[in-house]
């Protein structure tokens, strides 16, 4: 019973992986291909080492596979974040489907 | 020194785990790495170590906070999913303006990585000065700044708030 769980939430993972390369592929600029990658790969990943975890259970590899859920829910949005923030920073446009952009209006403002 | 040895504790507590099953060489050599590595950034760990006391706070962390930010992520995945995969793309990019009463380090960095992770936004800075996120919106559903705090701060902003003030 445990297997088939594990193998379902394994094959969700990978469907959420799919759709963050596709995001990849498709979006337009680099902030809305970080949501793309960060979320999707995000939840994907974590679905696919929980799967691990529920099908060894609590030996060496699980309790890892569960480490590092944790680990990726605390890392994944700060570099998605430090990315997002270095690239605005070195004048990296927003596509031009954008509709508003507070973030370059404040900072014209004090320059 | 508090926060030097919650984080000798925690480190400690992460090495078992990594090296599971636990045997006493890799305790005694975890014990000199999770010292060594208190030594070097454990001022940086935790500012306010009180906090930790109260059982109240674990409580909403884990019944208030845990189930509503898992909830948010899978609604975001399917989000993302629907808008990346339908054929005519609907996105309306822009990044808003949201302020935020939350004033704690540990808060702003759950709040911005509870933003991150939930659905169509991405935090790309933080002003701690005038407590002001500026937000990535996929498809932005209002350019004022007070409906969007509303929208995107509003739902974990109080309970962080308990959590972590």
């Amino acid at each position: 019973m445990s297997d088939i769980i594990g193998l379902i939430l394994i094959s969700v993972g990978l469907l959420f992986d799919v759709f963050g390369c596709l995001g990849l592929v498709r979006l337009p600029d680099v902030y809305n291909r970080l949501q793309a990658a960060t979320k999707c790969v995000t939840l994907g990943t974590c679905s696919i080492l929980m799967g691990t975890f529920i099908i060894v259970g609590f030996c060496a590899a699980g309790i890892k596979a569960l480490l590092c859920i944790l680990f990726i829910l605390l890392t994944s949005p700060v570099a998605a974040h430090a990315i997002a923030r270095g690239a605005h920073r070195s004048g990296v446009k927003l596509c031009k489907e954008s509709v508003v952009d507070r973030y370059t209006e404040d900072k014209e403002g004090e320059l | 020194m508090k926060s030097r040895i919650i984080l000798f504790i925690l480190g400690f507590v992460i090495w078992c785990l990594l090296s599971w099953v636990p045997d006493w060489q890799h305790m005694v050599v975890g014990v000199f790495v999770a010292a060594l590595v208190a030594f070097l950034t454990g001022d940086l760990f935790i500012q306010r170590p009180h906090v930790l006391k109260h059982p109240q706070r674990y409580f909403y962390f884990f019944f208030q906070y845990v189930p509503i930010f898992l909830w948010e992520i899978i609604k975001a995945n399917i989000e993302v999913a629907y808008r990346v995969a339908h054929p005519a793309l609907p996105i309306r990019p822009g990044i808003v303006k949201v302020k935020t009463i939350l004033k704690s380090d540990t808060a702003l960095t759950f709040l911005a990585n509870s933003i991150t992770l939930t659905p169509g936004t991405l935090s790309v800075d933080i002003d701690t000065k005038k407590s002001v996120l500026y937000v990535h919106w996929i498809y932005v559903k209002t350019e004022d700044t007070e409906e969007a705090t509303k929208i995107i701060v509003a739902r974990f902003e109080k309970i962080l708030k308990r959590i972590f003030d």
